[in-house]
């Protein structure tokens, strides 16, 4: 059995080594929507970060007590838990942000990344060093989407969070608002990251 | 009810409000098995299957048993459930009754449960308060518009993997999704045809 890690070991892997999405590329399809305002992404993010720390954690709890083979019904029950508690929680206090996001909030349970995190981690760890592991690939998450939003508001719309940025003369790229840019965007996200911080053995060929 | 016949909103789907090209809704799937053809009809053909029908029941169970019970808030639950049940349903008759299909299908099938796409046609349809006539065409129309994505980028990631030599880095999921940008950009030249939300 290897080594445990120690919590900083598991912070650093969640945030950078094991990104999942620039790394994996999972999960995207659920938050990329919301990418084109910096509000409805930190809204999002928080939302997911949330969701992926309290599931590992109650998957984490209930592990000794889960039997193998109904194991994936539970864990999709637990995290359909939590996204009702997000989705409810949206609706009463940012009313307006939950109309904007529609039904990506729902969609949170079958982002990849929080199965993902159950099965590969929580499933075999303690409660806390799960909850944290939730936490930091929560943050890595959130950190790669909200700078895919860094760019493309001031670019669709002229402005970050609401104010504007850009100077007067500025033409909105419209693309950059649509589906294509975000595409775009986080191809050449993932290929930034490929090319200068190459990890695995196939990226590094 | 929104007043849009189900033959122009099938198309929609299919063409204006590609559920992957415009919602963005199916990427994880579609990043890992667009790596050739065969593989991405397979994938597609079973999601177009699956969504129609499960886009039906969900309808039914939200109109007739959420609805009047006052239970709206465990409609994820739900559905999920529903969409999990349907999916395992499915593989067990497709393996007793026709295992031809099952060989082809067959590995698809469990990773149906966890596309986003088929949860988010369930949940478009109640946002936008489709009748069930509109939701099956909403449900098949999505599901065949995302074959149709997979399957062109299946194409292509083919003839790259074979001719083109790529900078470092770029293989794999970045190029896909450029790709996948560039195809986004020509589905919005059909934008002009027809409008839903």
């Amino acid at each position: 059995m290897p080594k445990p890690l120690s919590n900083r070991e598991i912070f650093v892997q969640g945030l950078w080594n094991d990104n999942p999405v620039l790394r994996q590329i999972l999960g995207i399809c659920s938050t990329l929507a919301v990418t084109n305002l910096m509000v409805n992404t930190l809204v999002m993010n928080a939302g997911l970060i949330f969701t992926v720390a309290m599931s590992s954690l109650t998957v984490s709890v209930l592990r000794n007590y889960t039997p193998m083979r109904i194991r994936m019904m539970a864990q999709t029950l637990i995290i359909a838990s939590y996204v009702i508690i997000v989705d409810i929680s949206i609706k009463a206090y940012l009313p307006e942000i939950s109309e904007a996001l529609g039904p990506y909030v729902g969609l949170i349970i079958t982002n990849c990344i929080v199965m993902g995190r159950c099965e590969a981690f929580a499933r075999n760890n303690p409660p806390w060093p799960s909850f944290l592991d939730g936490i930091a690939v929560g943050f890595g998450y959130a950190l790669v989407l909200a700078s895919i939003a860094l760019v493309r508001e001031p670019l669709g719309f002229g402005t970050l969070l609401g104010f504007r940025i850009m100077p007067q003369g500025f033409t909105p790229w419209t693309i950059m608002i649509m589906a294509p840019g975000a595409f775009f965007t986080l191809g050449v996200f993932a290929w930034f990251v490929r090319a200068f911080f190459p990890q695995t053995a196939e990226e590094k060929r | 009810m929104v007043q849009i016949d189900s033959g122009t909103l099938f198309f929609a789907a299919i063409f204006t409000n590609n559920i992957l090209l415009t919602n963005f809704l199916g990427l994880c799937p579609f990043l890992s098995i667009s790596r050739e053809l065969r593989a991405s009809l397979g994938l597609g053909a079973a999601v177009v299957f699956v969504m129609t029908c499960t886009a039906g029941i969900n309808y039914l169970v939200y109109y007739h048993v959420l609805l009047p019970l006052n239970l709206v808030h465990f409609r994820f639950i739900v559905f999920i459930v529903i969409i999990a049940a349907f999916v395992q349903l499915v593989e067990m008759t497709v393996e007793r009754y026709f295992p031809v299909l099952y060989y082809m299908l067959g590995i698809f099938l469990p990773l149906i449960t966890v596309n986003c796409a088929i949860l988010g046609a369930s949940l478009f349809l109640i946002i936008r308060n489709y009748s069930l006539t509109q939701s099956l065409a909403y449900g098949a129309g999505s599901g065949i518009g995302w074959m149709l994505a997979i399957a062109a980028v299946g194409a292509i990631r083919e003839k790259i993997q074979k001719s083109a030599k790529l900078p470092k880095g770029l293989e794999g999921p970045a190029i896909t999704l450029l790709i996948t940008g560039i195809m986004a950009l020509a589905f919005m030249a059909f934008s002009g045809m027809i409008q839903i939300q």
